[in-house]
């Protein structure tokens, strides 16, 4: 059993900038465990710009994006090893790693810091009737296969979801000469940032159906054609406007999920709307010592606010390695009218932060709202939203004077009313 | 030496396969597909069942019967995943009592071990998430799950290493007799034999046909099933039935092998025999009926659909035996129960193709087969020594389910090995988890490429047609 202070289990954005943080507030015993080849994860298949806006003031790739991370890891000597598989956690925080270089290694820590990522929901997961030919991907693996090992997927692409990667990659796959011939969503609304719909979709006169969705897939070895059809307010398709679509492709876009396996092992309690833990403004979930952060704890659309997170999950590990364990006194916070979700989903009375960001997510598009936080059935925090949608994270940035009253509080609840 | 030929790598044909290979005979498999198990055997329930529900004096319920308590030592010596985890019948309304009883009795008719009729309360005692609707149940405590692919595949091997071919791609279209049998396959090629025997499981009319005077009907029956992901928590430890109808044993919830929850089939006929695509209707259907089994399920928890096709003779029975025409034998209509009749029917069928061909006997046969060394399912011990004797046994490509490159390797290396990314997944169970091989495609199609010696383009889903590449980026 090797010890160590910090595990940071996975070595993509998430993971980087924890272990960033934590090094520069003084931990020097931390270790990344990484399952593939580089560091990264999947900002390497993610070749478009967009990223860092928030974070660098300018405009780059995945893979810079993620270099830069990378090179801030590398400069401080922080060790990390690839290829490296977590396949046990326990809330002992006993890990069990496998790889090729050293077998099967246990290691003991102090605190860990789950940065796993999240996964694509599979074709199975939403249902979808019709041919089990080939030439149905899910738009990361498309992503992967063509940015990363140069391959092209097919010449005439359906894309069923608007989710951001499906976005991105009906614009590769049209810069690739393939022809995508509609994206369809279900919902009335998208799953994905408006900007990817104006410059991957509307640039390129790319159909988006909203409140559509496809009902059958034919094909014998491969995909020959789907069929699309409209459906009604509880989105059960109306068959009679059903229509065929010829493809040799279809890539799902249908919605991400947190990569909570090693979670579970743990004895994480999992929230059943995000999918993630349940974390405090710590950052550290109900098991004393593990931590989450980025889209193993909730998917974010931007990852610029995923290397925030981490830092303060990386920053709040280290306290807690260093002052063990603190009798922590919980306010819960939680979301009702039109918000979703919020995170943390549970503030420490005794926290001794300045500054609280709340992120949550809406149910549905809303126009002239605002955001309240109440403590007690007291607006303590109110901010004009003119539109609010699914697909873009909304955050409320707390001062010391919210917190105070949040802190004497017994319930914080977060909610859209009218403007 | 005799030559026989086998139409069909089901899991008849290579149960038959490996039966005969005890022989002294030169045995060849003919398969239209890319792969052993890819239609009926690849995709249904996977139940042993204990043979209650046959109609006694059938071969149905003969071959049920010696079958099913051969699985125990078979699964030993072919390495396949077998459960003896019991079944219950459930009977949702008193106005039931009657089929029920009769299945009892049926059952006891039959032969059937351990049966007993238990109450509702009794029933939820035994599984607490079967719904409060189920008044009585018939329990067959003998009755097991399998892993149906896995079987095949396990046939299959041991055939090989003990001397029998296989010849992939080979869709028969022509069988003729000019002193022996000549087989005629579509890509042109033909083979002669001593002895054909038809296993063409829902085609196996054609086969027939193309030989007998008397004419064979195999209806396609589609069964579409619905997979729960591991996680979803205990829902049932028995398989659960619900009364039989015309139709079929109606639709189950069943642990599989491995762990997932499996519910289905619904039972449609078709009239495409190469169709197993999923329907709106089939699995809304097979979900609703699951639910009045388990009330509790919740689509979330789905991870995938599939259908398969049970090859339906229209006169009721499997028909076993040498047709009309010398020499060419048919093993057909084998419907449930025919996973769990496999074993004796092979038995049975190698032995009178045996005499029928006076054979000798193989001395070298050796009846064990080794699976591949599954890292899932080691302790961290077993783990640790497989990593040092094979190092990629410490690179997982299938994070789902725990599948390392060193059993990828082994299952394209091994005797009749995978040749495609379904051919992995039976063999490895790479891609079977819930991400439904979302991160591991393109890295298992690396591995195929390289140990096959192919292009990243010619990596197929299924071998003909279904490549997944169409060419390089600009």
């Amino acid at each position: 059993m090797i010890e160590k202070n910090l595990i940071i289990i996975g070595g993509g954005p998430a993971g980087l900038a924890a272990a960033k943080a934590a090094y520069d507030e003084g931990e020097r015993d931390i270790l990344i465990l990484e399952r593939e080849q580089n560091l990264g994860g999947i900002l390497n298949q993610c070749i478009h710009n967009g990223f860092g806006l928030h974070t660098f003031k300018e405009e780059l790739t995945g893979p810079e994006y993620a270099g830069r991370y990378v090179k801030e890891v590398v400069a401080r000597g922080i060790e990390y090893k690839l290829g490296a598989t977590v396949i046990n956690v326990t809330k002992d925080k006993v890990i069990t790693c496998v790889s090729e270089a050293e077998g099967l290694a246990k290691y003991k820590a102090k605190a860990i810091i789950l940065a796993c990522g999240c996964r694509e929901r599979p074709r199975g997961g939403i249902n979808i009737a019709g041919s089990r030919c080939a030439g149905i991907f899910s738009a990361g693996t498309a992503q992967k296969l063509v940015n990363i090992d140069g391959y092209m997927v097919g010449k005439e692409v359906v894309i069923l979801g608007s989710g951001d990667i499906g976005l991105i990659m009906a614009r590769r796959m049209t810069f690739e000469g393939a022809k995508v011939k509609a994206v369809v969503e279900l919902m009335p609304y998208s799953s994905g940032l408006n900007r990817n719909i104006v410059q991957c979709l509307n640039d390129f006169d790319i159909p988006l159906k909203f409140s559509h969705t496809v009902v059958d897939i034919n094909g014998e070895g491969r995909v020959s054609s789907v069929v699309i059809a409209q459906v009604d307010e509880k989105l059960n398709p109306i068959m009679s406007t059903a229509e065929e679509i010829k493809c040799d492709t279809l890539l799902l876009s249908v919605g991400l999920l947190p990569e909570n396996e090693l979670s579970k092992m743990a004895g994480v309690e999992l929230s059943p709307i995000t999918g993630g833990g349940i974390v405090d403004d710590d950052m550290m979930t109900g098991v004393e010592g593990i931590f989450q952060c980025g889209n193993i704890l909730h998917v974010h659309d931007l990852v610029d606010f995923v290397s925030e997170e981490s830092d303060l999950a990386g920053r709040r590990a280290v306290a807690y390695i260093r002052n063990g364990k603190i009798s922590k006194d919980y306010v819960d916070v939680s979301a009702t009218g039109g918000v979703r979700y919020v995170v943390p989903q549970k503030i420490s009375r005794q926290t001794d932060c300045a500054t609280l960001k709340l992120k949550m997510r809406v149910a549905n598009v809303f126009r002239n709202k605002r955001l309240v936080v109440e403590a007690d059935g007291e607006e303590i925090f109110s901010k004009k939203r003119p539109v609010v949608a699914p697909g873009e994270m909304e955050t409320i940035s707390l001062n010391a004077t919210h917190l105070d009253k949040i802190k004497k509080a017994s319930k914080v609840v977060v909610s859209l009313k009218e403007a | 030496m005799k030559k026989i030929i086998i139409i069909g790598a089901g899991v008849i044909g290579c149960s038959i396969a490996r039966e005969l290979s005890r022989y002294d005979a030169s045995v060849l498999v003919l398969e239209s597909n890319n792969d052993v198990a890819c239609g009926t055997s690849k995709a249904n329930s996977g139940i042993v069942h204990a043979g209650f529900d046959a109609k006694p004096g059938t071969l149905k319920a003969k071959f049920n019967i010696l079958g099913n308590p051969m699985f125990d030592r078979l699964s030993k010596e072919l390495d396949f995943p077998f459960k003896r985890i019991g079944a219950m019948v459930l009977c949702f309304s008193e106005q039931d009592f009657p089929a029920l009883t009769e299945l009892y009795q049926k059952g006891i008719k039959n032969g059937v071990e351990g049966l007993e009729v238990l109450m509702g309360d009794k029933v939820r005692e035994l599984e607490p998430y079967v719904s409060d609707k189920v008044v009585a149940a018939l329990v067959a405590p003998t009755s097991g799950i399998v892993g149906p692919y896995e079987m095949t595949i396990a046939y299959a091997e041991n055939a090989y290493t003990n001397g029998v071919s296989f010849e992939f791609n080979k869709k028969v279209t022509s069988i003729k007799q000019s002193g022996e049998w000549i087989v005629e396959c579509e890509d042109g090629s033909s083979y002669s034999a001593d002895l054909v025997i038809n296993c063409a499981g829902v085609f196996a009319d054609e086969i027939n046909n193309m030989v007998c005077d008397d004419k064979m009907k195999i209806v396609a029956r589609k069964g579409e099933y619905m997979l729960l992901d591991k996680t979803s928590g205990y829902i049932a430890g028995k398989t659960l039935f619900q009364l039989p109808t015309a139709m079929g044993k109606g639709i189950l919830v069943s642990p599989t092998t491995h762990g997932n929850i499996l519910l289905g089939p619904t039972a449609v006929d078709v009239d495409d025999k190469a169709c197993t695509s999923t329907t709106v209707e089939g699995l809304n259907d097979a979900f609703s009926k699951a639910c009045m089994s388990v009330p509790t399920f919740n689509k979330r928890m789905v991870i995938t659909q599939f259908s398969g096709l049970r090859a339906h003779n229209v006169d009721g029975d499997f028909v076993i035996g040498m047709s009309a025409k010398q020499g060419f034998y048919n093993v057909a209509g084998i419907e449930s129960p025919g996973l769990t009749s496999a074993p004796a029917i092979a038995v049975h069928v190698a032995k009178e193709v045996a005499e029928h061909l006076a054979l000798g006997v193989n001395a070298d046969f050796n009846p064990i087969r080794k699976g591949i060394k599954q890292f899932s399912t080691m302790s961290d011990d077993e783990r640790e020594k497989a990593i040092a004797e094979n190092p990629l046994y410490g690179k997982v490509v299938c994070r789902c389910e725990v599948v390392t490159e060193g059993e990828i390797v082994d299952s394209i290396n091994r005797p009749l090995g995978a040749r495609d990314l379904d051919g992995v997944k039976r063999r490895t169970r790479a891609g079977m988890g819930r991400c439904q091989s979302g991160f591991c495609t393109s890295r298992i199609m690396e591995i195929l490429s390289r140990e096959l010696g192919i292009d990243m383009q010619d990596v197929t889903k299924f071998g003909k047609g279904s490549n997944l590449l169409i060419g390089r980026v600009k």
